[in-house]
């Protein structure tokens, strides 16, 4: 555990010395979700009826812009060849950096994503089951990124090979996060969609990390 | 089945088959397609339900393909079968070209029946998503300067994908959608008319076949190509 604990505080460290990466997530969730009212016009029905669905993509995106770097580093300077030797499982290790990384990334989206309700004139019942459903949805985002990055290392155009891996997996988590505000907004009841995705998280966190460390394992060979 | 990894085996085993492979495809298939176009039009679609001929084997085949891919990649990673990363690679775009035959056909099919080329249900979605899987799949296994390494994470890949088959199988079921609910593998039986279901199944028959004919053909083609750069590099 203790072990565990050291390599989340590592990537956590590692994270917030390099300073950029999560305030730079964050500035370009805050520009693309900007540039929504700039291209649909900023007429508040409009808006109000697309805002959950806008944030929640923008979110995506961001969350995916963090993903390449997440076992890079390591495996350049050769500190995942160090790390697939210790006593540690790699599974274990790969739930350690998708923790790191949700909360480098995640967090910060979740917490940010009110002020940016705000912008798009979201509906105010709806800001309970958003950021819910975003606390509950982006863990799962870093735990399905990290297979993708797993599996691109080393990879010819590897960023881009990322998202086109990764997408397609995230978009029952996008369904169900979107799906739960709009049906906070028409006063239905949220906890299916919350329900679900605590599921999909539920079910990523044991599944995921043995794909990612198979991955690894075989880019590391 | 670690018997059939010796690829001159292989090749002997196909060259053999082969003919008889492609025999039956083309019979299933011609007869299929004259049944297809005698069968009894739908009480209330009229002619245009025929590219239910098309359209339901090509979806059958786009999930069948991939669970194939699947189970050839689980194969590959846990005994490393060295045929099996082969039949995942060559099947995957012929995959991808059934998803792609069967989202076009619904398509088409969709606009007269109803009245929208595209509709974001459940099915439809969710077979979206195995189309890009496939592409992602294909993407994959080419990225790598080491062949080998693509062939291992994209094994992996599949194996992750394969949790869309059943979601497309009963998204019919859990959700609300456009598209009809199944009418042939369900419990109670098809409710199909007899006179449909024999020239849907001899299509679907003949499709299975057509895969399986080109499968072996892209498996000795890619293991010819291995031989032909080995003799080139002892040259």
């Amino acid at each position: 555990m203790s072990a565990w604990l050291a390599l989340v505080r590592r990537d956590l460290r590692l994270a917030l010395r390099q300073g950029g990466d999560a305030a730079m997530v964050v500035a370009f969730f805050l520009l693309a979700v900007i540039l929504f009212p700039l291209g649909v016009g900023p007429e508040p029905e409009i808006l109000q009826r697309i805002a959950a669905g806008i944030i929640w993509v923008t979110a995506l995106l961001a969350a995916l812009l963090s993903l390449e770097r997440l076992f890079q580093a390591d495996y350049e300077d050769g500190s995942l060849d160090l790390l697939a030797l210790m006593p540690l499982p790699l599974e274990a290790q790969v739930l350690a950096k998708a923790l790191a990384h949700w909360l480098t990334t995640g967090l910060p989206l979740t917490i940010i994503a009110p002020v940016l309700g705000l912008l798009l004139h979201l509906d105010a019942s709806g800001y309970g089951a958003l950021v819910l459903g975003m606390a509950l949805g982006t863990p799962s985002l870093s735990l399905i990124g990290a297979i993708g990055a797993a599996l691109t290392l080393g990879a010819r155009r590897g960023g881009v090979l990322l998202s086109l891996l990764v997408l397609p997996l995230y978009i029952p988590v996008l369904i169900f996060g979107v799906g739960a505000a709009e049906a906070a907004i028409a006063g239905l009841d949220a906890r299916p969609h919350l329900l679900l995705l605590l599921a999909l998280l539920l079910a990523a966190i044991p599944l995921t990390p043995v794909a990612a460390a198979a991955a690894l394992r075989q880019a590391l060979e | 089945m670690l018997r059939f990894a010796n690829p001159a085996r292989f090749m002997r085993l196909s060259a053999a088959i082969l003919p008889w492979c492609a025999g039956a495809t083309a019979i299933l298939l011609g007869a299929g397609l004259v049944l297809s176009f005698t069968a009894p039009p739908d009480y209330q679609q009229g002619e245009a339900v025929r590219i239910m001929y098309v359209h339901v084997p090509s979806a059958y085949m786009a999930s069948l393909v991939y669970a194939v891919m699947a189970l050839a990649s689980a194969v590959a990673l846990i005994w490393k079968h060295p045929l099996a990363d082969i039949a995942a690679q060559e099947a995957a775009p012929l995959g991808a070209g059934f998803t792609f035959v069967c989202l076009v056909t619904g398509s088409l099919w969709g606009e007269p029946m109803w009245g929208t080329w595209w509709v974001w249900d459940a099915r439809l979605t969710s077979v979206l998503v195995m189309f890009f899987l496939y592409l992602g799949y294909i993407a994959l296994i080419h990225a790598f300067d080491d062949p080998r390494r693509g062939a291992k994470a994209g094994a992996i890949l599949a194996l992750v994908g394969v949790v869309n088959l059943p979601i497309i199988k009963f998204s019919v079921d859990w959700w609300n959608t456009l598209h009809q609910p199944a009418s042939i593998v369900r419990l109670g039986g098809p409710t199909i008319a007899n006179a449909m279901l024999w020239p849907l199944g001899l299509m679907a028959l003949g499709f299975t076949l057509f895969f399986v004919t080109v499968l072996l053909l892209r498996m000795r083609g890619r293991l010819l190509a291995a031989k032909i750069r080995a003799l080139r590099l002892a040259a």
